[in-house]
This record gives structure tokens, sequence and C-alpha cells, in this order.
């Protein structure tokens, strides 16, 4: 579903990411771990163009996307028309939800639908209506951004990228930004999309999230990825000094 | 204070208040949509015309409106460029306020979240959707103080436009004034007028402002 190969991309003289290999399966849920900095939220951002990558490949059900594809020499962007047609097919949610904050929970669902999906006032309220009853906020459709707390909010914004019927989706640090007593709500809506088959590539702090619901964890340091596995193997198996370093630092900081 | 003179100027008075709101009116719409076009083509990563829309922008904020309008009405001849007196007043007033507003519209946009602008890309919407959808009601929430601001500023500033012979009110009054001797009666009559002006402007701009930040105030307590 998702075939990245080689991928770098530097940031002025920072090399961002150093030639990242990854692949996600179709219905395969990946966790990408990290410490901040390492490249994650940048390389999800590459896999829909929101960032542009400098060389290698990012393919999406075999088309390559960013760049025309099978042209010998510079590369060229890809018409923006066709770039906006693969981007409606992934579903991305942010860590600071990025809902529009002058339309309702309803409409900020449902404009997408209107406009990019083409389908008529009725018809769209009715599938948003259906999406935010799926992540449990049927009661909130007229509530504004502003007067939700932020596990709603970021259940609406995964309501805005489902409702698209989208091929697969990305989540960046989907529950950084929350209370922590708001975090299990969203992961409970992202459980459950897994669990219906959603293809879903997740940057995440969430260890115990990752443990049980990703099919696959890849560790990402210094812009390459380091290890990757069964999440089984990469907690606690991993024979990477750098994982278990990091892992380390993450239990003793959880711990009480 | 002799009101028989104020109600033989009346008529004048009244026409002169007509041509104000009109020249005020014309001048701003045309500012405002300026003012929107170049604020956007600023946007555009096209740096010649970038750097040509700035240059416009200093210019006409670096130099007097007065200036602005004698180039306009008074040299534009020689360079075959015939204006009617109002029509000079109008252009001149669109192009000086254009420079306002196109700072108060860049200023609008830059306050728009990346992260809305984002989304609404990573969903697949086109810039024409976005700049409609996202951008600009984003943007109407910090616009409408400062235009309604500007406005009621250029509404004040069309006096100016009674030095090239525009017949609007400072003109009339002035009229009134030479011809009369009653230089009391006429200013006050001329600031009855532009009070009242400034009142209705600032009332339909509070109002305005109400309504587009509307969906703050539906936040204003928890749900």
């Amino acid at each position: 579903m998702i075939d990245i190969r080689g991928v770098t991309k530097t940031f002025g003289t920072a090399q961002v990411l150093n030639g990242v290999d990854l692949t996600v399966g179709s219905q395969e849920v990946v966790c990408l771990i990290g410490p901040s900095g390492s490249g994650k939220s940048t390389l999800l951002r590459c896999v829909n163009f929101l960032e542009t990558y400098d060389s290698g490949e990012i393919r999406i059900e075999g088309k390559l996307i960013g760049y025309r594809d099978g042209e010998a020499g510079v590369r060229r962007p890809m018409a923006v028309r066709q770039l906006r047609e693969m981007r409606r097919e992934i579903g991305m949610v942010f860590q600071h939800f990025n809902l529009w904050p002058h339309m309702s929970a309803l409409d900020n669902v449902a404009e997408p639908l209107r406009r990019v999906r083409r389908l008529d006032g009725a018809q769209a309220a009715s599938r948003a209506r259906e999406t935010l009853t799926r992540v449990g906020l049927a009661d909130k459709a007229s509530a504004y951004p502003s007067n939700l707390s932020g596990g709603q909010q970021q259940r609406v914004a995964i309501a805005r990228a489902l409702a698209m019927q989208p091929r697969l989706m990305l989540f960046d640090e989907p529950t950084s930004a929350l209370d922590p007593e708001l975090v299990g709500e969203v992961l409970e809506v992202m459980r459950s999309l897994a669990a219906e088959g959603m293809t879903m590539l997740i940057v995440t702090h969430e260890m115990g999230f990752a443990a049980h619901v990703a099919d696959r964890i890849a560790f990402i340091d210094g812009g390459r990825i380091i290890d990757q596995g069964a999440p089984r193997h990469v907690l606690h198996e991993s024979a990477e000094p750098r994982v278990r370093q990091f892992l380390q630092t993450y239990h003793d900081r959880n711990s009480f | 204070m002799s009101f028989d003179v104020l109600w033989r100027y009346a008529p004048s008075l009244i026409s002169g208040f007509g041509v104000t709101i009109l020249c005020w009116s014309a001048g701003s719409a045309l500012g405002l949509v300026l003012g929107a076009a170049i604020a956007l083509g600023r946007r555009a990563p096209l740096s010649p015309l970038q750097w040509l829309l700035r240059a416009y922008v200093e210019l006409i904020r670096g130099t007097p409106f007065l200036m602005q309008l004698f180039l306009l009405y008074a040299a534009g001849p020689s360079i075959g460029l015939r204006l009617s007196a109002t029509a000079a007043g109008v252009i001149g007033l669109g192009m000086y306020s254009s420079a306002y507003f196109a700072e108060i519209f860049r200023a609008g946009f830059a306050a728009v979240p990346k992260g809305q602008i984002d989304a609404a890309v990573s969903i697949g919407m086109t810039p024409l959707d976005i700049l409609w959808r996202v951008t600009l009601p984003g943007a109407l929430v910090a616009v409408v103080p400062p235009i309604v601001n500007t406005l009621i500023v250029l509404s004040k500033e069309t006096v100016v436009l009674s030095i090239i012979t525009v017949p609007e009110l400072m003109y009339q009054m002035q009229t009134m004034a030479a011809e009369t001797f009653t230089a009391f009666d006429a200013i006050f009559a001329m600031a009855v007028f532009y009070w009242l002006l400034v009142e209705v402007v600032s009332r339909l701009g509070r109002r305005l402002e109400r309504s587009v930040t509307a969906f703050i105030r539906h936040s204003a307590g928890p749900a």
C-alpha cells in the first residue's frame, strides 16, 4: 500500500531523512516511534507530500507521489490535479487537530464531502452525521471546535478524514497534545479503525498502544529506520542500543 | 446660529453630503478590491510581482494623499489622462486606501494557522476552495476591526477632495461660509453630518464584527 524507498530530505544543512525504507501493507497498522527530531513526522508528511522529499521514492498503491513517474533525469513535480486526487485517498490526522474553527463539528466533516467528493448538502450532512456517530460524537454535531475538549476535537478530526473514505490513514502524534485523561478515547477510536481493517501509519509516543495495536513497529533515529518488526521484537528484543536506550528512558519516566 | 441661513443652504449641504458618501463608498470599494488583489498577489510565488506590489504599497503609503490627488487630477492630462474631479477623487481614494487595505489583508491571511491549511490540503481541496472556505473566513475575523477603522478614517479623508473641486460636503461648506460669512454655522453643520456618517459606519462595523466572530461566542461556555 505504502512503499517508501531510499527517501532523503534536507532542511537547509540538516539532513532530516537519510535514506528511509519502509513498507506498509494493505490493512496493516505500522507505528513509527523514535526520539523527537528523528524525522518521524517529516517522513509521515512526505507520504501525502505535505513535505517534499529530495530523493528516493514514495509509492501509494504503486503510484509515485509528488513527482512525475518514469521520466529520466531531473525529477519534475507531478500535476497538482493528480496530486490532489492522490491526497483524497489518504486521510491525515494531526497533533493539533487542525479543525476549522468557524465551522461546527458537522460542517468540519461535511465540508470536504461537499467540496471534494461533490455530495449534495443533505448527503454530505447525513454521511458526516454517521461518521460522527462512529467516533461517538453524534450529540456534538452542532458544537464548534472551541466548545469541545481536545479528545473530542481529535475525534472530529478523525471523522473528517474518515468520512472521505480514504484507502489509508496517517496519524501524526494524534494524542501528544491531549490531557492524559483524554488520550484513551482517541486511542479507542483508532483501535476500532484498526480492527475494521484500515491501513494506518501512526507516529506516536504511546508505547502501550503500539504494543497492542500495531502489526509492526519501526524505530527511527537520525533520519533512518534503525530497527523494525513485530511489537514484541522492537519493544523487548531489539539488539540496537539506541532502541534499548530510548525505551529504557521511556520506562524510567513512566514508572512510579 | 442662524437657522434661516442653514435652511437656505440645506439643499447644497445635503447634496455635498451625498457626494461625500458616493466618493467614500466608491473609493473604499475600489480600495478593498484592489487591496485584496494586492494581498493575494503578494502570496503568489512570483518574485517580480511581489516586488512590484510591495513597491506600490510603500509608494502610496509613503506620500501624502493630496499629492497623489494632484498627480492624478492636475498632472494626469499631460500624459493624456483626463478625469473629472469626482472620478479623480474616487480613483485617488481607491488607490490610496488600497495600500492600507492590502496590509490589513496580508496580516489577516498570516493570522490563519498553517495547520488549518495543511488539513485542507491533505484532504485534497483545491486552492480556490481553501481560500474561500478556510483562509478567508479565518482572516475575516482578524481584518474586520481594522477595516472598519480604516473606513472611518477614509470617510473623513474625503474632505481633501474639496481641494480638487469635488463638490462634496467640505466644498459646499466652504462655499456657504464664503458667501454668508457664517463660519461657525457652516462648520457646525459639517461636523454633524460627518459624525452621523461615522456613527452609522461604526455601528454597522460592530454588527459585522459580531456576525463574523459568531463562532467564537458560541464557545463562551462549556458545552
